[in-house]
């Protein structure tokens, strides 16, 4: 009896790698889902060019003009701030694709396979996040044509693409979770556009925390776009400091993506009901 | 053997009971029809049994395993073609195919053969490497069904599978069906409001009505007990059914039945 149940834990001890294996590849298989749609037609990725321009080829050269704001290079200042930004706000409207692929039955067929649900969100997460690579290019050349004093330092640059990167996995998740509570487009655009601006102006992209009053200083404290930028500020600019440090601006991205991916795992098999 | 079980499955939205103390046996190699008009409860049926949706009462199993607790179990035996089209339009065939054959963990020796084998089967070589946004209503649904059997599932669950197709694309997918079941022994459970699709398909059929099974049996015994000699399946179902039917379906069954419509072209 005793070495029955010996061999059924070692059975499931050894079954463990294969598992483990298992896990990767089909998060990697719906990853290769998004990247060959993706190459099929790729005007998506170029037609996200235009936003980020208009913030930093308008508004950062007017509002750089003003001198209240006590910022000696305001392009510098608002580079990073326009990169979480536009990043955030392709990844906030994620969740719609859930629902529309719940609509098609494809959502239907993910989880009648053999996949954890955990996978099937941090699948969609991960997407994201290679998603967002091309908002890093956009927004590198368009900081050039700026004039912004970029740092060229590869760790640096590779850290900006990890942190954008984890930024786009943690926002998207979110908006899964949301997607997956409201259930219907009409719903869901309706609140996207009202979770986007507080998120974006209650945070330090487009000025400095020390600005605020200080009841928006609280919520831009706890506001995760805050570390994204913050973490950014620090790499991507050739004299660039973070505020409160990579380790922490990472940790805080990492423990909320965490948890969202959790909760959306609890969550997506529900968008069929 | 019986490979597909339940007893008294039962789901309740609220006040509304979509599906009451639902009872059948499949035995293996079956093909079974669930029948009925739009809201009797079949797709309710089929989420039950695929693992999409918890009864809220009874049990069910497929293949020996219970598909609340044993899940995860039950999904690896089971494929499933969804009533609304469910291809992915901006990826080839192919590609449809691939990254599926990697969710249902098939080797990655075998993918390529398997998937050809899959296209093949369902007549869809030559097309294999076109988008599917390109293909014809009747090639998505084969193809479909070409991933659900990727992995070859033991049941096989089909949702409606010739909605919005013409005759001629609605023969061939019966076709393809049958030829399922001629050579594998699949076992298979389709779910139909077409009474020409349950008579040429099916070896029995379970006629449903507001959630409840109102009859069970072959097209051909069911024909016979009304005591007409030239009773249609038409007949049983408006027998069973006919007197009470409200006109028209609910207002969801309808636009999703016209969203699958317009998708079909």
């Amino acid at each position: 009896m005793i070495s029955d149940v010996n061999a059924a834990s070692r059975a499931a001890w050894a079954s463990i790698p294969q598992a483990v294996s298992s896990f990767i590849r089909k998060t990697f298989a719906l990853v290769e889902l998004e990247i060959r749609k993706l190459r099929h037609d790729p005007t998506e990725l170029i037609s996200r060019a235009v936003q980020p321009a208009l913030w930093l080829l308008v508004f950062g050269q007017v509002f750089g003009r003003i001198r209240g704001i006590g910022i000696a290079h305001y392009q510098d200042f608002l580079a990073p701030g326009i990169l979480a930004q536009s990043v955030l706000f392709i990844a906030i409207f994620y969740g719609i694709a859930v629902i529309w692929e719940r609509d098609l039955g494809l959502v239907h067929k993910f989880l009648v396979s053999p996949t954890p649900r955990v996978v099937l969100v941090l699948g969609k997460a991960v997407s994201a996040s290679v998603r967002s690579i091309s908002q890093v290019l956009i927004i590198y050349v368009l900081a050039v044509i700026t004039g912004v004093h970029l740092s060229w330092n590869p760790l640096r640059l590779i850290t900006v693409l990890a942190v954008v990167m984890l930024a786009a996995a943690f926002f998207s998740t979110f908006s899964l979770v949301i997607a997956c509570l409201v259930k219907t487009r009409e719903r869901f655009m309706g609140i996207g556009q009202l979770m986007t601006m507080p998120l974006f102006f209650a945070s330090n992209a487009i000025y400095p925390i020390s600005l605020m009053p200080n009841w928006l200083q609280a919520i831009a404290r706890v506001n995760p776009l805050t570390y994204e930028v913050d973490a950014l500020r620090g790499a991507m600019l050739a004299s660039g400091t973070s505020q409160y440090g990579l380790l922490v601006d990472v940790g805080a991205l990492l423990a909320a993506s965490a948890i969202l991916i959790a909760i959306g795992a609890r969550l997506y098999p529900r968008v069929v009901t | 053997m019986i490979i597909l079980q339940t007893d008294g499955l039962t789901k309740r939205f609220g006040a509304l009971i979509a599906v009451d103390d639902f009872t059948i046996a499949i035995p293996e190699g079956e093909v079974f029809g669930l029948l009925g008009p739009n809201g009797a409860g079949k797709t309710t049926v089929l989420k039950m049994l695929t693992t999409l949706l918890p009864p809220s009462a009874g049990h069910a199993s497929v293949g020996g395993f219970d598909v609340v607790r044993q899940a995860g179990a039950v999904r690896r035996i089971i494929g499933y073609v969804p009533q609304m089209i469910s291809a992915d339009g901006n990826l080839s065939g192919y590609e449809n195919l691939l990254i599926f054959a990697k969710l249902y963990d098939i080797p990655r020796r075998e993918l390529r053969q398997r998937i050809q084998d899959a296209l093949a089967l369902m007549g869809l070589t030559a097309a294999g490497n076109n988008l599917v946004k390109t293909y014809s209503g009747g090639m998505v649904r084969r193809l479909e069904m070409a991933q659900s059997m990727l992995h070859r599932p033991r049941v096989l669950f089909l949702d409606e599978p010739t909605v919005g197709l013409d005759p001629a694309a609605r023969h061939l997918v019966w076709e393809h069906i049958q030829q399922l079941q001629r050579d594998f022994g699949d076992t298979i459970l389709v779910t139909t409001h077409l009474m020409e699709e349950a008579d040429i398909l099916c070896q029995r059929v379970a006629i449903m009505h507001h959630g409840t099974v109102r009859a069970i049996g072959a097209p051909k015994e069911l024909k016979a007990s009304l005591g007409q000699p030239d009773a249609t399946l038409d007949d049983v179902f408006m027998h069973y059914a006919g007197d009470t039917l409200d006109a028209g379906g609910r207002f969801r069954d309808i636009r999703r039945q016209r969203r699958v419509a317009r998708r079909l072209g």
